[in-house]
């Protein structure tokens, strides 16, 4: 139930609506979409990258002098968890040896896996949590594919790398789209249930930034529904695949001939260090949000930490494009318990549009994600002063999805949108009577550590599938490409790296690189106290975290999470969905 | 940027940036009991943000934290056992609760090619199915609303495609299989079902066929050629100028 307060604007957005609903059914845009340079001006004023202090630069490391997202910055200006002296027993006597360790367990690293033990390699995945806690189970809205007959990979290829800015690095944008029907074909052979008509063609929608509907979809729920399929598959191979849960890497290893060999496993019950050699290392750790970069909300898994950044850039791999962050144009601001919950975009692919808090249209609902959420701020911000306030103190704008029945026949808001509706009813707000009230939320790394079409980066033996990498998206991913890209790199990767493992010879292993690191940080001057990678985020509220760091001596249990958030905008306990 | 991250983060917080939010409201408080300790948190927040208010650090039962890890908890004066999704359920005052973040169970390993979607297959990877006495305690379990015995007794009927139906927003949670006296572990037969469905029922699609095969003959090569030697301004246009569905 809405509270009275918005009920005045709640009428205007209803007065509104059969005008709007008479726009979308024209063949015209409901709203003049914005040309490059309309573009520019909305992003340089109101997209959170360009505001002061968002970004800058680092000291150290193989980026070192270019900008980049500060929280990133300070992630990288900071010491590894381990002493590397106190780990010489351990590398000269490992705890695991494996052809091929993956490191994160969600869709990326479940791909990897099952390809690698195709090609007759036998694979470790060690992840944070369980097993697909990851951002692939959250996937809502549905993957990009060209594959209908009025579309083309290459005209996928136009749209991804026109979204990104044409900064992607065009090969991967090639792969990306390229691979594209093949992989919804192998999700169909693996039991995924694709969204289908009646005569078994696949049911496509709009996202922002396609000229041709492409994008595929279970529901909303594509993320769970590929997820388990890729766990299940994961988990009918235990003899060739082993799987290690709540057990993250927090460093690389690498041998006396600077190749990759294996991690250090943090064991996250008994808090020991394990070590695993490797004949070729697989990072597929996923994103960021719960850094919670500029203070937003996010939409991220509890384990989205950057923490695969952090390892690759101390073992000396290049990052690209850190220095923009997605932030997703719709995440709930109301109710306050589900604050940051995302809005999938296929909500306005299906034709709900975003209006002020008089009703009405301020911009075409399908921009690419940067652009749209850059307009939702300026609409919110003093400049315009169109947003609607709530009695947490948060502001937004309304997305109208009652148009979506009225557009797409009685029924299809419940059955297209189970996941929405479920999230809404819990509060008595029926999404399909009543509009969303929503602000943009902290939602992909768009850039990542650099990697070419084979997932290859400059450390022989490192490979870098998902989000994770940098390349493919450029400066800004478009709904339904990363999806896309955990499945199609996925692939690629668990091929490419068990190929490498075949004939990969290792030598002595080291953490040199690691006092190394350490070693530039004192020369340039930098005192930090924070440990990373970060694990998990803390949401501690401060005074007991004080009370909790009072512990003398020898590092406190848990201590990086801890130490890591103090003093951060989000521990007042509004970031914690 | 100074070197000192306490500094940097407190400079940070200076800087006015527009997240949607100003200041907080004002939070009544409620007593929760956490696994057995008591602990006063805000009568609005989720189990799971109670849990961490009161100073634990979640490490197991928080994955997405929006629905897919359950909790079982009773009320003052209520004799019933309650289930719910951490991530999603308010606390209430005088509530006791248990997070259930993992469950034992043994999850059938099969190779999908191998199968028939019917029910011979649900008899063969999970026989236990079949003791299903359709008590309903499941289906009164289930955090999502989802009707399990139902989808159970279509599981015993062989209709899969009813099964992958009625089970289709399962979450995986397992409290079913914890509540079950059956032992039935329906959550795994759910994931089965779902598979059988895609991979056997599906309706095929003609169009996808021909797109593949285009791809596998190459036919896109020329185009992708010309797009790639194409500098940012060419590109840009091209961009700008096409046409929309
Ligand atoms: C709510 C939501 C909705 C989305 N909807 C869509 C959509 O509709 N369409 C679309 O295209 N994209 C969508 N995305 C984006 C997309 O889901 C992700 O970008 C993609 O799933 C990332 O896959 P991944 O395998 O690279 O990473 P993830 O799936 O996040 O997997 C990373 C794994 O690594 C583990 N890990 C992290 N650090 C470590 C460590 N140090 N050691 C070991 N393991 C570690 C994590 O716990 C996790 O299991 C959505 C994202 C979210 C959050």
């Amino acid at each position: 139930m809405y509270p009275d307060y918005l009920k005045d604007s709640l009428e205007k957005v209803d007065q509104t609506r059969s005008k709007r609903l008479e726009l979308a059914k024209s063949d015209k845009p409901v709203y003049p979409p914005m040309n490059a340079e309309e573009r520019e001006d909305v992003l340089s004023k109101f997209h959170p990258d360009s505001t002061s202090g968002a970004r800058s630069h680092i000291r150290v490391g193989p980026n070192k002098g270019e900008q980049l997202t500060t929280e990133i910055t300070d992630l990288l200006e900071a010491h590894s968890m381990v002493d590397p002296k106190r780990m010489d027993a351990g590398l000269a006597n490992p705890d695991y040896e494996t052809d091929m360790l993956i490191i994160g367990g969600g869709g990326a690293g479940c791909w990897a896996a099952i390809t690698a033990i195709k090609n007759g390699i036998k694979p470790m995945i060690a992840t944070k949590l369980r097993l697909g806690d990851a951002n692939s189970m959250m996937s809502e809205g549905g993957m990009q594919a060209a594959v209908t007959p009025q579309d083309s990979p290459t005209r996928h290829y136009l749209d991804a790398i026109g979204g990104g800015h044409f900064d992607n690095k065009p090969e991967l944008v090639r792969a990306l789209t390229e691979d594209g029907p093949e992989v919804v074909r192998e999700l169909e052979n693996l039991g995924v249930m694709w969204d289908k008509m009646e005569d078994g063609s696949l049911q496509v929608l709009h996202g922002g930034g396609t000229s041709r509907k492409r994008m595929v979809s279970c529901r909303d729920y594509i993320g769970a529904i590929i997820m388990r399929t890729l766990m299940d598959e994961v988990e009918n191979h235990p003899h060739e695949i082993s799987v290690r849960e709540f057990e993250p890497a927090i460093e690389l290893l690498l041998d006396d001939k600077g190749q990759c060999a294996g991690a250090v496993l943090y064991n996250l019950d008994t808090e020991q260090f394990l070590v695993v050699r490797a004949k070729t290392t697989v990072i597929t750790t996923g994103g960021f949000g719960r850094l919670h970069i500029r203070g937003f909300a996010t939409t991220n898994h509890y384990g989205a930490t950057g923490d695969g950044l952090v390892m690759a850039y101390r073992a000396g791999a290049y990052l690209k494009f850190m220095d923009s962050v997605q932030y997703h144009p719709t995440g709930a601001i109301y109710p306050e318990q589900i604050a940051g919950f995302l809005i999938t975009e296929k909500i306005r692919g299906a034709g709900g549009q975003p209006v002020n808090k008089d009703g009405e249209l301020f911009v075409f609902p399908r921009e690419p994600r940067d652009v749209e959420s850059a307009a939702i701020i300026r609409e919110c911000s003093s400049e315009r002063n169109m947003g609607v306030g709530t009695a947490s103190g948060r502001s937004g704008v309304w997305l109208d999805s009652p148009l979506i029945d009225m557009i797409n026949g009685e029924g299809y808001t419940r059955h297209q949108f189970p996941g929405m509706c479920r999230a809404f009813d819990n509060y008595g707000i029926d999404i399909v009577k009543q509009p969303m009230l929503i602000y943009p939320s902290l939602h992909y790394q768009n850039g990542g550590i650099e990697i070419n079409e084979r997932c290859e980066t400059n450390i022989p033996g490192l490979f870098i599938a998902g989000e994770a990498s940098g390349g493919v998206h450029g400066r800004n991913r478009l709904m339904g490409n990363s999806v896309l890209d955990y499945n199609v790199f996925g692939r690629r990767v668990g091929k490419q790296a068990s190929e490498y493992a075949k004939s990969v010879k290792l030598g002595k292993l080291s953490l040199e690189h690691v006092t190394a690191y350490d070693g530039e940080m004192i020369s340039q001057g930098i005192d930090s106290d924070l440990i990373s990678p970060v694990i998990l985020p803390s949401y501690t509220p401060e005074d007991v975290k004080l009370q909790q760091l009072a512990r003398l001596g020898n590092i406190p249990a848990r201590h990086s999470m801890l130490r890591s958030r103090i003093g951060c905008s989000c521990n007042k306990g509004k970031g914690d969905k | 940027m100074s070197g000192d991250q306490q500094n940097e983060t407190d400079d940070k917080n200076k800087v006015v940036i527009d997240t949607g939010e100003s200041e907080q409201p004002q939070t009544r408080m409620v007593t929760v009991v956490i696994m057995g300790k008591p602990a006063l948190v805000p009568d609005d927040a989720t189990i799971m943000r109670a849990i961490e208010y009161s100073g634990q650090q979640i490490i197991r039962g928080a994955g997405c934290r929006e629905g897919f890890c359950g909790t079982i908890y009773r009320l003052p004066g209520d004799y019933r056992i309650h289930t719910g999704l951490a991530c999603t359920t308010l606390v209430q005052e005088g509530m006791a609760l248990s997070q259930i973040p993992s469950v034992p169970l043994e999850k059938a390993v099969y190779d999908l090619e191998k199968l028939t979607p019917d029910v011979d297959t649900i008899k063969a990877l999970y026989p236990v199915t079949f003791r299903c006495v359709a008590c309903g305690t499941c289906t009164k379990a289930c955090p999502q609303g989802l009707q399990v015995m139902d989808y159970i007794q279509s599981a015993m009927r062989g209709d899969i495609a009813e099964l992958m139906e009625l089970s289709y927003e399962c979450v995986g949670c397992g409290l079913c299989a914890l509540r079950c006296p059956s032992e039935i572990i329906q959550h795994k037969v759910a994931i089965l079902g779902k598979r059988l469905y895609g991979r056997y029922l599906r309706k095929e699609s003609k169009e996808l066929d021909i797109r593949i095969q285009q791809v596998k003959n190459h036919e896109y090569d020329g185009e992708y050629a010309e797009l790639m030697s194409l500098g940012r301004e060419a590109l840009s246009e091209r961009y700008y100028a096409r046409d929309t569905e």
